[in-house]
């Protein structure tokens, strides 16, 4: 008997973990997204209001909270160029899992890029 | 004598005759079509904000006032909103039908949803709108260069 995680399209391997990772991806960015929109309000309260919060982004801390953050945006992003061309490219169903891989490689060089100037920015340099 | 017009077979049958709503058909290509626009919109946004410049450690009421008094990051910054909070909502929604069992659950949490979208979208829009990036009486060397002249 062939096991589950063979002969279906989404169980188990790229497929399935894709569609997990943009999931999590999309609802953490969400609850930022909330959070980002009341902060930025605060311009209309008043500008030391708003420089005392958005001076809370600037710690270091938070600096690896927004490496985080572009992490999951980047790859809900690439992902989502894949899944628009899954559903809409003649040949995505076909190529799926090797468009995965090449967003998990674009993702890498992205993060590879910005990382560094992240830390750049806060801790000098 | 009149040529006899026959006409084409199965022309007018519709096997699909479909009376349920296209609402999930229009937020499937809603998800697709505003999830390319916000890949360009965010990595700019991404891009001015945090790597160009010294990075986060530039952003402060100078710095949006800079940017919200050219009305096309305003324009930018309000597309970007909507697309966003629309797409995440969709997403949202999705999600919270996925996994709660009981009919209660599921209208309690999307109800939750809607309205918590629902103020962030007016409030943000509102504050794109009626933004002055010179208030009367503030701090001028917390405000925009253009601000003193």
């Amino acid at each position: 008997m062939a096991k589950a995680s063979t002969g279906t399209l989404y169980r188990g391997n790229e497929g399935m973990w894709s569609w997990v990772a943009h999931r999590v991806t999309g609802v953490g960015i969400f609850f930022f997204l909330l959070v980002h929109v009341l902060d930025t309000s605060l311009v209309r309260v008043s500008p030391e209001a708003y420089n005392a919060v958005i001076g809370t982004y600037k710690t270091p801390i938070m600096a690896f909270g927004e490496i985080g953050l572009v992490a999951g945006i980047v790859f809900h992003a690439f992902n989502g160029v894949r899944i628009v061309l899954v559903d809409f490219w003649k040949g995505g169903p076909k190529n799926q899992k090797k468009m995965f891989w090449i967003v998990l490689i674009l993702w890498a060089l992205m993060m590879l890029a910005f990382i560094p100037r992240q830390l750049m920015h806060t801790f000098g340099g | 004598m009149a040529t006899p017009t026959i006409p084409a077979p199965r022309a007018e049958y519709d096997r699909h005759k479909t009376t349920r709503s296209q609402f999930e058909l229009f937020a499937w290509l809603f998800m697709r079509l505003s999830g390319v626009v916000l890949v360009i919109l965010i990595f700019g946004h991404l891009f001015v904000n945090l790597w160009s410049g010294s990075g986060v450690h530039q952003l402060d009421f100078g710095f949006v006032g800079g940017k919200w008094a050219n009305p096309f990051w305003q324009i930018w910054d309000l597309v970007m909103l909507w697309l966003a909070m629309l797409h995440g909502t969709n997403g949202m929604r999705t999600i919270i039908s996925d996994y709660t069992e009981k009919p209660g659950t599921r209208v309690a949490l999307q109800l939750t949803l809607y309205i918590a979208s629902g103020i962030v979208v007016v409030l943000g829009t509102l504050v794109v709108f009626t933004f002055n990036p010179c208030p009367t009486g503030a701090d001028p060397s917390l405000l925009a260069s253009f601000c003193k002249a």
